[in-house]
């Protein structure tokens, strides 16, 4: 029992790091781009068109960095646009973002038809407990190496937000657009770059969904985690770091259902792989009444003002 | 570009720069709001604008600022014409301003706002460093805020103080100040405006402060220029002129409203607001308001004293139904009153809370809605209690704006573009235009200039004369000397004292305010 027990927990953490991943990329983009005061709903799409392009050029050029690359280029053009769009006047960010959202995805299925049955190269992973012998643990513990990228963004932009220029003026355009105008800071400028860097975050993340988990490309790749992102960050309070533990938390949620089937408890599978979903609701309940919440809320957004 | 130590700079050097306008006209659409104004401050001078709610002051500073851009008009800078299209070039020409709204980034600490302000702040922070140097700039500063708190939770007064000091720190030489001390107490302006006069009787800055009070122009500028309607209209050396000149140049020849008498009431008027143990708790989940019972009878008007964020804006926002009561109950004529749009017809409460434009006005509606918030869905307004008729609410709005002097450019514009004073104006118009019983008022006469004061003052007073049962929240002591029957002392969410106006004094009220 208690080596069934400890066979769930293993599988459960190495589902928590697999999982967990875009969603690090994808939270910590949607952080950048709301500490600036916009919100992008596009990051699914953008989540997408990174996963069609990241396998594509990976698949075209051999290389799965290149790849993750390209990925991330995909962001950036997506988040651009949704940046220019939103500094038309009386132009909508949540409007723009349902747009965009459409947009990367529909780009995505329609260039992405010929890749579906292609084998691209995966990236690879770090064997962190290949020497302790045991076969659960060093397979629970190959880590894939964009995990730690997207926990090393998440210090750097944790430290940015409080140690540079750049993040003081995010933090700064985001919380009070008549104190950076006030500064000289062109605001539309600042969000747009901040977008189209928090995209650049995101398209990575869709990149490691089609070249390492679950590693190829089809229509059905993401299930959402786009846009569980968007609420994750909300969970996390804008902190980059706390990005990281909620998304730990959700790759958990989403690690239960097979770490249980792979310990032959097959029972309320499907249930089991809603958890994540419901944990999102349950998030959503929870911090709307949450006061602490809105205080960390920037106070540019538009569902704070 | 850290500010040099004061040991550097020699007395004889003057750092200050002077600066003058020639000829600055702004418009807004079809609305003139600067016509051809051209003033002139010398380096060194602490030089005051004064003018109606309207006049046009704000516009012109912000002209001279580069935050609008003037459709003719020039800026001359230390004698030479500059070209300043947007703050930041101002920032470099050395002028700074304190805006009418704070400009300081709420999640930001003191110490962050300072240094990102900086033009040349430093890609990556040295905060040890940073440290290091703002505190040696402390030492040399007039006043006082700590700074490694997010702003958000200074008060008002320190945020005031530090909005300055960000000037300072950015070796601002010429201040621009937009009635800076509408947020401070009597004594902290006199603080703050006696360390900035003497920064530049020391040549190291020169002033110019828009401001509606005349104690603070006699007491501290040494020019003045009166704006009226867009147009300058006059001004000279302080030491030559009378305050009576200056209100005249003010308001031209219209009359000012005379202090309404107080009837006499008689002495058996029965209570008519009744609040009853009410206790509220503030944002943070902290109680704001503490248990607080207080009766306010039918033509009295009760005087709520107290040094700001003690309570009296949370308590006003739970008359108003913006926060709720975790407990104690409000009573109007002996019937439980809930804060609901029925009950402030029923019992005909009406109200005017503090920062309209916030709390009591949709910005982006036109004056005319807004002015019809009370009654659009009532007749004549309205048809079946549904059916709305713009006809009626236009003709009384444009009866209201006319009775109550609100200059706006036209009845749909946005209340928004209203000038401080004016917003004011227009929902005072909308509160006291029918019969009311009770009267909630908070801070009326903020950012007024004195005709309007004098006017508002003269309305609170009329109602009261009819019967109104009047809570009058102010941090203006002399305005609840001038205004009020009973006068009550609050602090820490708590009535600390209550006294009859004429049984009390300034010190005992004083020194209850100050929580002994
Ligand atoms: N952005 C704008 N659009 C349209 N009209 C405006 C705008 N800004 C100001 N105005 C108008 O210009 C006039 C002058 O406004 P301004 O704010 O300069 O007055 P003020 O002298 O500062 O008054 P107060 O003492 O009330 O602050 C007002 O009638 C106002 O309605
Ligand atoms: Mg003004």
């Amino acid at each position: 029992m208690t080596a069934q027990l400890a066979i769930v927990l293993t599988a459960m953490l190495g589902g928590a790091i697999r999982v967990s991943t875009p969603f690090i990329f994808v939270a910590l983009g949607e952080t950048l781009t709301e500490k600036s005061g916009r919100i992008n709903l596009g990051l699914e799409g953008t989540l997408v068109l990174g996963a069609m392009l990241g396998y594509a050029t990976a698949y075209l050029t051999g290389s799965p960095w290149l790849g993750v690359l390209a990925g991330g280029g995909a962001g950036v053009l997506l988040g651009t646009l949704h940046g220019l769009l939103c500094s038309l006047p009386r132009v909508n960010d949540i409007a723009v973002g349902i747009a965009m959202m459409t947009l990367g995805t529909g780009l995505a299925f329609f260039f992405g038809k010929p890749f579906i049955q292609p084998e691209a190269p995966h990236l690879p992973s770090i064997p962190l407990a290949d020497w302790t012998g045991d076969p659960a643990l060093a397979v629970a513990l190959r880590v894939n190496p964009l995990f730690f990228v997207g926990v090393a963004a998440a210090l750097v932009m944790a430290w940015g937000f409080r140690n540079t220029r750049i993040g003081l003026v995010v933090r700064t355009t985001g919380d009070s657009a008549a104190a950076a105008l006030a500064m000289g800071v062109s605001v539309n400028r600042v969000r747009t770059l901040a977008t189209a860097t928090g995209g650049f975050l995101a398209g990575i993340g869709g990149a490691f969904l089609s070249l390492y988990y679950p590693g190829s490309w089809n229509e059905g790749l993401s299930s959402g985690q786009g846009l569980m992102a968007v609420a994750l960050v909300i969970f996390a309070r804008w902190s980059p770091i706390r990005c990281v533990l909620a998304a730990l938390l959700f790759g958990a949620a989403g690690a239960i259902g097979p770490a249980l089937q792979s310990v032959g408890v097959t029972q309320g599978y499907y249930l089991f792989n809603a958890a994540p979903y419901i944990l999102t609701l349950l998030v959503m309940v929870g911090s709307s009444g949450s006061k602490d919440a809105l205080r960390a809320a920037p106070g540019e957004l538009s569902i704070t003002r | 570009m850290s500010p040099l130590p004061a040991t550097a700079t020699s007395a004889a050097a003057v750092r200050a720069v002077s600066v003058a306008t020639q000829g600055m006209t702004k418009r807004f659409g079809g609305f003139t709001a600067l016509d051809d104004v051209s003033i002139a401050v010398p380096a060194g001078g602490f030089h005051v604008l004064l003018g109606e709610n309207g006049a046009g002051k704000s516009t012109l500073v912000k002209c001279m600022m580069g935050f609008y851009q003037p459709d003719a008009g020039t800026l001359v800078v230390d004698g030479t014409p500059v070209a300043v299209r947007n703050p930041r070039d101002a920032r470099a020409l050395g002028i700074g301003m304190v805006y009418q709204h704070f400009t300081l980034v709420p999640s930001l600490t003191g110490a962050e706002n300072l240094v990102i302000s900086r033009a040349d702040a430093p890609a990556v922070i040295n905060w040890g460093r940073e440290r290091e140097r703002l505190a040696a700039f402390m030492a040399r500063m007039p006043f006082r805020v700590p700074l490694d708190r997010p702003v958000a939770s200074l008060a008002a007064g320190e945020k005031q103080k530090l909005e300055i000091l960000k000037l300072l720190y950015l070796d601002g030489r010429f201040l621009i100040l937009d009635e800076p001390t509408s947020v401070l107490t009597p004594g902290e302006a006199d603080e703050v405006l006696g360390l900035l006069r003497d920064m530049t009787r020391r040549g190291d800055l020169s002033v110019l402060m828009i401001s509606h009070k005349f104690r603070e122009v006699t007491a501290f500028a040494d020019a003045v220029s009166v704006l009226r309607r867009g147009a300058l209209v006059g001004g000279g050396r302080v030491a030559d002129m009378t305050t009576d000149g200056m209100a005249r140049l003010m308001i031209g020849d219209t009359p000012v409203r005379e202090q309404a008498g107080r009837a006499p009431v008689a002495a058996s008027r029965q209570t008519v607001l009744d609040l009853a143990g009410l206790v509220a708790d503030d944002d943070a989940g902290r109680p704001a308001v503490d248990g607080v019972s207080l009766k306010v009878r039918a033509g009295e008007i009760v005087g709520i004293a107290g040094v700001s964020g003690n309570g009296q804006a949370a308590l006003v926002e739970v008359l108003n139904g913006q926060r709720p009561l975790r407990d104690g109950r409000i009573f109007i004529h002996n019937e439980p009153f809930e804060p609901v749009r029925r009950d402030f017809d029923r019992f005909r409460v009406f109200g005017l809370p503090e920062e309209p434009l916030k709390n009591a006005a949709v910005p982006r509606m036109s004056v005319a809605e807004n002015i019809a918030f009370r009654a659009f869905d009532k007749p004549p307004a309205a048809k079946f209690g549904w059916w709305m008729s713009p006809g009626p609410i236009r003709a009384r709005a444009a009866a209201l704006v006319e009775r109550y002097k609100v200059k706006t450019a036209s009845l749909d514009a946005p209340i928004a573009t209203l000038s401080g004073g004016n917003v004011q104006r227009a929902i005072l118009a909308r509160e006291l235009s029918g019969e009311v019983d009770v009267l909630v008022v908070a801070n009326p006469c903020f950012g007024l200039d004195f005709a309007s004061v004098a006017e508002i003052r003269a309305q609170i007073m009329e109602q009261r004369n009819r019967g109104a049962a009047v809570l009058l929240v102010s941090e203006d002591l002399d305005e609840i000397l001038e205004l009020a029957d009973r006068v009550a002392v609050m602090s820490e969410g708590r009535i600390a004292y209550t006294a009859p106006v004429g049984d009390t004094d300034r010190t005992t009220i004083g020194r209850h305010m100050a929580g002994h």
